[in-house]
């Protein structure tokens, strides 16, 4: 069914997707939530009719502009990359993926180029409230194209709403409003987009703490600060209740990825969460080294999050490996959870079943088409397991989504701290003052986006070796291509968007520099 | 209301959006080729500001088309998304790295400390205008002249030439697409700089280079046209599905479908009215001709590759893998839903038309490259 399966192949691919999603989120996020604090900038202006609101709102506009260039630049490479890389995905979802991305051009990227042209060019040439209108629109264009792909992006970790049809061999959409609607999905929008703006409004903050701390700009900087603390508080208050949420449908679905957020590989009742800790370095899930060289835990609180009980149990990567404990299901049966290995057989009993459908209705043999129809079904649920040999391949990088998983919770707090300490300080008066505040604000810039990518390596690296969890591995998702291509192509890309990136951050810093032009240009 | 339609009726509904879109993103290179055209027509800084400008001011909806017409790809027909992007490897790569390298190219160029400078921005618009359009326009001649790929029970797609697709740049009758295109792009660059850029010097040079493009794109135009009529097609008979050439294909499928007859010959008529308006007489409206002339000429073609029962991406290493629009396609259910979403499509129109009248009132002129605007 599968050829040949090319390590080489995979991970050179895998590697570029990652490259190039991750060069597409450095630049996303900055979209998704400046756009907004300019739309509150430019309606004061509007409201009040002060120019300084106007010369604010350009200011961030300029900024604006050179980051969403180069986002647009690496977002095309990844559209185009689930052909090019993941073809066989492609075919396999395509049904279900496709339209949530042609949903998106169609809703939210139109919306955007066209808005974004009134909204630069068009300050002489439409009334007042156009522009205004213009550009909330643009706001809400760019968080419309994040719901679609996230909502696709959802589907990936919690497939729904579909059925596998032998004839076609693919998976097709049964209702769009499963899809649409998961829980997974919409935890996923909400999670990312306040995220996005809680790293703008870091951003925001930060570039103001330069002008106060150079002494420049103090009536621009100071009111940026304002809207972009209250932007920036209250939407990361929202970021933990949607990051809750998101850590329980993670529990739910992906019950492997939490224990590799937890590193956890002894399952417990009443397990608690690490506040901070160290997985034991190369440890494999059957050894008996400890789970943690040292941790310091809240008892209980993971078991009570992940599925609202102090005393549920937790499985670890060990049990999801041998099976064994007891879980209830979706119908609220008590169940008990079979071992990787036997999921491993139901899948290639799955794939082999499909293919002798086939050739059975080829053949015309309707008895042995009904037969092994009905094996089929009974063990689709594991289909994507047949791909794999080996039980130990479903335990993604442990440590790498520990660290990463604890990093960003981390920092979501920090995050509050400072915005609360920045609003606090403006409200006295007294933030001119505090300089080691002003030049820690500027150096949270880089902390937001390393929280920001650590939330995506999470929820990326910890569902491997899933592309469409249970469904299809990567090994089975990917192009028939030379490695060597896709390696080619690999280097290629990072040494574009790296000069890319470079001209970016230089032209970002000059503008910067340069500041607020005067009469608001 | 779309429930009720059969499948085949809205695999034909979706293979006539994706015609549409495909059209008018052809029309929408105008800014590809206006990128080729900056030195020739702009002698000065401040000419060659007013052009970059002009085409800026443009260049995200042939950007965003581009996009949609890939996402809307995927969503009705994903077995030609996976074979073709992921069989004909390198010549969708290029593809892609040449809009890559234009989507930063107009916000940066003018910059202070951009790094690479602002020659090389120019030389990134050039290479997008000359790689895209070439590229785009060979990719799209394989509908007719088909590649070698082979599909599995799983229709999991695996492709035969090492080149991975670039052997399809090397075939001289996707090739005269490929050129066609370009020197269409350049001409439609052309109108379109004579209609919206406000100075006497850049109106005279464009007059003077159009007579030239538009020779070149109609000797490639024709030699792929003409050869077009008279090749073997690939046509699959309705009941079996099964692929088998047809000689005169094409030439019957013009024949037999005299509707889009009609539509292309009006277009090439209006193309060459809008061209040769511009030419002989001092005119700046060419471009509405030459534009909607484009657009028909292009559907017409696509719609030639894909209805009355031909295979729209043929493949000539295994007949019986070809992909028509009735086995690439997406589900009903999924077709029904996209149907619904493609009810917007005119309301898109209109909002984007109007965004446009609103801020494109008068012509782009060197005064207002001093103004209180964002200028490249
Ligand atoms: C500024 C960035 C930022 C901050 C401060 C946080 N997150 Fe986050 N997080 C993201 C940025 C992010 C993200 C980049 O947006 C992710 C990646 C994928 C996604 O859906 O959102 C994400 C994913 C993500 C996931 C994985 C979801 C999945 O796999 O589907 C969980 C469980 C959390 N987050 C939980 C939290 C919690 C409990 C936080 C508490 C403060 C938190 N995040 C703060
Ligand atoms: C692998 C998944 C993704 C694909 C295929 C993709 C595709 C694209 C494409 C093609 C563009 C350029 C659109 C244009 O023509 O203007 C783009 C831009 C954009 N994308 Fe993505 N994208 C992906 C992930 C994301 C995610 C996760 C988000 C947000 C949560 C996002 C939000 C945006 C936004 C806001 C833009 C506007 C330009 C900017 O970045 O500043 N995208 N994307
Ligand atoms: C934009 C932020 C994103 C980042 C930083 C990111 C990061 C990653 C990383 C690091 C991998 C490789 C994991 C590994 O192999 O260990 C990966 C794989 C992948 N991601 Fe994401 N991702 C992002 C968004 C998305 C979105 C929005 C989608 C889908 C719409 C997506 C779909 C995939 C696919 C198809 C793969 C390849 C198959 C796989 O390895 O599972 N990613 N991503």
């Amino acid at each position: 069914m599968i050829e040949h399966l090319d390590s080489a192949l995979v991970d050179w691919s895998r590697a570029q997707f990652a490259l190039t999603a991750m060069y597409h989120w450095l630049f996303v996020p900055l979209t998704l939530g400046i756009t907004f604090i300019i739309a509150f900038m430019e309606t004061l202006y509007v409201k009040t009719g002060d120019p300084e609101w106007k010369k604010a709102t350009k200011f961030w506009m300029t900024l604006f502009g050179i980051n969403f260039a180069i986002g647009v630049a690496t977002g095309i490479i990844l559209e185009f990359e689930f052909g090019t890389n993941w073809s066989n995905y492609s075919w396999f979802v395509g049904d279900i993926f496709g339209a949530p991305l042609a949903i998106e051009g169609i809703m939210a990227f139109f919306m955007e180029s066209t808005f974004i042209a009134v909204m630069f060019f068009g300050w002489n040439k439409v009334s007042k409230k156009f522009h205004l209108l213009s550009t909330w629109l643009v706001a809400i264009g760019s968080n419309l194209s994040a719901l679609w792909i996230l909502v696709a992006n959802g589907w990936m970790q919690f497939p729904t709403g579909m059925h596998f049809n032998p004839e076609t061999a693919r998976n097709e959409m049964l209702n769009f409003w499963d899809v649409f609607l998961s829980p997974v999905a919409i935890n996923k929008f909400l999670h990312t987009i306040t995220s996005a703006y809680v790293l703008s409004a870091v951003f925001v903050i930060g570039v103001s703490a330069w002008f106060l701390l150079k002494g420049r700009e103090q009536l621009l900087a100071k009111r940026s600060i304002i809207i972009a603390g209250i932007f920036g508080i209250l939407s990361s208050l929202f970021l933990v209740y949607t990051g809750d949420g998101s850590a329980y449908e993670v529990a739910q679905k992906q019950p492997m990825k939490l224990a590799a957020m937890e590193g956890l590989y002894e399952g417990s009742e009443g397990a608690g969460l690490i506040v901070v800790g160290m997985p034991t370095p190369g440890k494999e899930y059957d050894d008996d080294k400890d789970d943690y060289v040292f941790k310091f835990e809240i008892p209980k609180l993971l078991s009570f999050l992940g599925y609202g009980s102090v005393d549920a149990f937790v499985p670890g990567v060990k049990d999801l490996i041998e099976g064994g404990y007891e879980y209830t299901d979706e119908d609220g049966n008590l169940q008990t959870a079979i071992s990787t290995q036997e999921k491993i057989e139901m899948g290639k009993l799955a794939i082999a079943a499909l293919s002798s459908y086939k050739k059975a209705k080829e053949a015309g043999n309707a008895e042995e088409e009904t037969v092994n129809l009905k094996i089929f079904r009974e063990n689709f649920k594991y289909f994507g397991y047949g791909f794999l040999n080996d039980p130990k391949s479903v335990i993604p990088n442990v440590p790498l989504t520990f660290y990463s998983f604890h990093i960003m919770v981390g920092l979501g707090f920090y995050f509050i701290a400072l915005f609360a300490a920045v609003l606090i300080l403006i409200y006295r008066g007294q933030l001119t003052e505090k300089r080691w505040l002003l030049k820690l604000s500027i150096l949270t810039i880089p902390l937001a986006y390393i929280a920001s990518m650590s939330g995506w390596i999470v929820a990326e690296v910890g569902r491997q070796p899933w592309t469409i969890q249970d469904l299809l591995p990567t090994v089975a998702a990917v192009s028939q291509i030379d490695a060597s291509a896709v390696q080619i192509t690999f280097w290629l890309f990072l040494a574009i968007f790296t000069a890319l990136l470079i001209a970016e951050l230089k032209i970002m810093i000059k503008q910067i520099k340069i500041g607020p032009k005067e009469g608001g240009h | 209301m779309f429930e009720n339609l059969s499948h085949l009726a809205l695999q034909q509904y979706w293979w006539i959006i994706i015609s549409l879109l495909g059209a008018i993103l052809v029309f929408l290179l105008f800014v590809q080729g206006g990128q080729t055209l900056i030195y020739s027509l702009g002698k000065t800084d401040m000419e060659r500001r007013l052009l970059v400008n002009s085409l800026g001011r443009k260049w995200e909806f042939t950007f965003t088309t581009l996009v949609t017409f890939g996402g809307a790809f995927f969503a009705s027909f994903p077995l030609f998304y996976s074979t073709s992007f992921g069989g004909a490897y390198w010549v969708w790569m290029l593809i892609l790295f040449a809009f890559i390298i234009q989507a930063i190219s107009y916000e940066y160029r003018s910059k202070p400390d951009n790094f690479l400078g602002a020659k090389t921005y120019e030389v990134f618009l050039f290479i997008n205008g000359a790689l895209g359009t070439i590229l785009l326009g060979t990719a799209v001649a394989t509908f007719f002249t088909g590649s070698e790929f082979s599909l599995n029970e799983m229709n999991f797609s695996k492709w035969e030439g090492a080149a991975r697709g670039l052997e399809l740049a090397l075939n001289f009758h996707n090739l005269s697409l490929g050129f066609a295109v370009f020197f269409l792009a350049r001409v439609l660059g052309i109108l379109y700089f004579m209609n919206n850029v406000e100075e006497e010097k850049i109106f005279e040079r464009a007059k003077k280079q159009l007579l030239f493009n538009a020779i070149a794109f109609v000797v490639f135009f024709l030699t792929f046209v003409i050869w077009l009529l008279f090749i073997d097609g690939f046509a699959y008979n309705p009941d079996t599905k099964e692929v088998f050439y047809e000689s005169h294909k094409y030439l019957h499928n013009f024949l037999q479908m005299p509707l889009v007859l009609i539509l292309f010959l009006i277009g090439v008529i209006l193309v060459l009215f809008g061209i040769g308006k511009s030419i002989f007489k001092t005119t700046s409206n060419g471009i509405w001709f030459a534009g909607l002339g484009t657009i028909l000429t292009v559907f017409a073609l696509f719609l030639v590759a894909g209805f009355n029962n031909t295979a729209f991406y043929p493949s000539t290493f295994d007949l019986q893998s070809s992909l028509t629009i009735e086995n690439a396609s997406s589900s009903k259910y999924t077709l029904t839903a996209m149907s619904y979403v493609s009810l917007m499509v005119p309301f898109v129109i209109a909002y984007i038309w109007y965004a446009w009248k609103s801020i494109n009132n008068k012509k782009i002129n060197a005064d207002e490259m001093g103004e209180d605007i964002h200028v490249y």
